[in-house]
């Protein structure tokens, strides 16, 4: 399978993503400079995490108009599946491929720690190496992941079984305690509508391999594989 | 040659959790009745450009595409002749 790594100025989770795919997962994987066009052949494009542009103006909305960009549209577009981590989900909703916005923490702070997420429904793309109602342990690494829907659009969402990871207790209890950044309704990751876009804010490549100490992150990874071996 | 001040605030209904955090330190240093505080950011562009009305419509689609988001945010603009 070939994935395409995007790199804008200012991302710094994609050598992680990169060496997830290429070296864990073994599969063929290239990095996307932002001022080129979108290769053509790809499986599966990643916006990773970072700092797009310093987040300058909002987070993800300077990138969001970068050259790749027209490519990553025409690919989703296409059916072509885009995994959006952390900074690469602010650039998803900013590039309307996602309902919603990215705000500021309640809190005001910079959240970095390891969070728990309930699996709502593995009929993805993404999470069907997963259960639904799994309990999964992800690194959360950002200021403004925070996410806002109105409550029409919100509606819709929850509707079309869209939300894909919510924060949870350890038991997988979906409350106000175990929300980090005061999403609404706990939201941590989303699909669109034709399932095959999904942005998440916690990093999946950060526990993906039994040397840094969480492996969950791994089965999104594989769930894409899986997909894509089943499609052949 | 043109300056523009865009103006650009979170919409009514959308909580603004740095208003919030400024509205309680506000109370904590004794000034009474601050019912609500919301931020926002100013842009100021200078244009050159050959009327205002076409000043206008850029500034417009300015804001629609790129310094506001309409999920989250409402802008207002002004514009005068320097």
């Amino acid at each position: 399978m070939k994935f395409g790594v995007v790199v804008f100025p200012g991302s710094n989770c994609d050598a992680d993503v990169k060496h997830v795919l290429q070296d864990v997962v073994n599969q063929d994987t290239r990095f996307v400079w932002h001022k080129d066009p979108l290769p053509r052949a790809l499986d599966c494009v990643v916006l990773p995490g970072g700092f797009s542009y310093g987040d300058y103006l909002r987070t993800g909305a300077i990138a969001r108009f970068s050259p790749v960009m027209e490519g990553v549209m025409e690919f989703a577009a296409q059916g072509g599946l885009v995994l959006g981590i952390c900074n690469g989900f602010q650039v998803l909703t900013e590039a309307g491929l996602l309902p919603g916005a990215l705000m500021v923490n309640k809190n005001l702070k910079f959240m970095c720690k390891p969070v728990y997420l309930r699996v709502e429904h593995n009929g993805t793309p993404f999470t069907n190496a997963l259960n639904a109602g799994d309990v999964i342990e992800v690194p959360i690494a950002h200021g403004e992941g925070n996410y806002f829907a109105d409550p029409e659009v919100l509606e819709e969402i929850e509707r079309n079984n869209q939300v894909v990871f919510r924060y949870c207790t350890r038991e997988g209890v979906v409350n106000a305690q175990a929300n980090p950044n005061g999403s609404v309704n706990n939201i941590a990751g989303l699909i669109n509508k034709e399932g095959n876009v999904l942005g998440m804010m916690p990093h999946p490549e950060r526990c993906s391999e039994e040397v840094i100490g969480r492996v969950d992150g791994i089965k999104v990874f594989q769930s894409i594989i899986n997909w894509w071996q089943g499609r052949k | 040659m043109y300056l523009a001040r865009v103006f650009v605030a979170l919409k009514k209904g959308v909580l603004d959790p740095q208003g919030e955090t400024i509205k309680r330190s506000l109370a904590s240093m004794d000034f009474p009745g601050v019912e609500e505080v919301r931020v926002g950011k100013v842009i100021e562009l200078k244009l050159d450009a050959v009327s205002e009305d076409h000043v206008r419509t850029q500034i417009e689609q300015m804001c629609k595409k790129l310094l506001a988001n309409p999920v989250i945010e409402e802008y207002s603009f002004e514009i005068m002749e320097v």
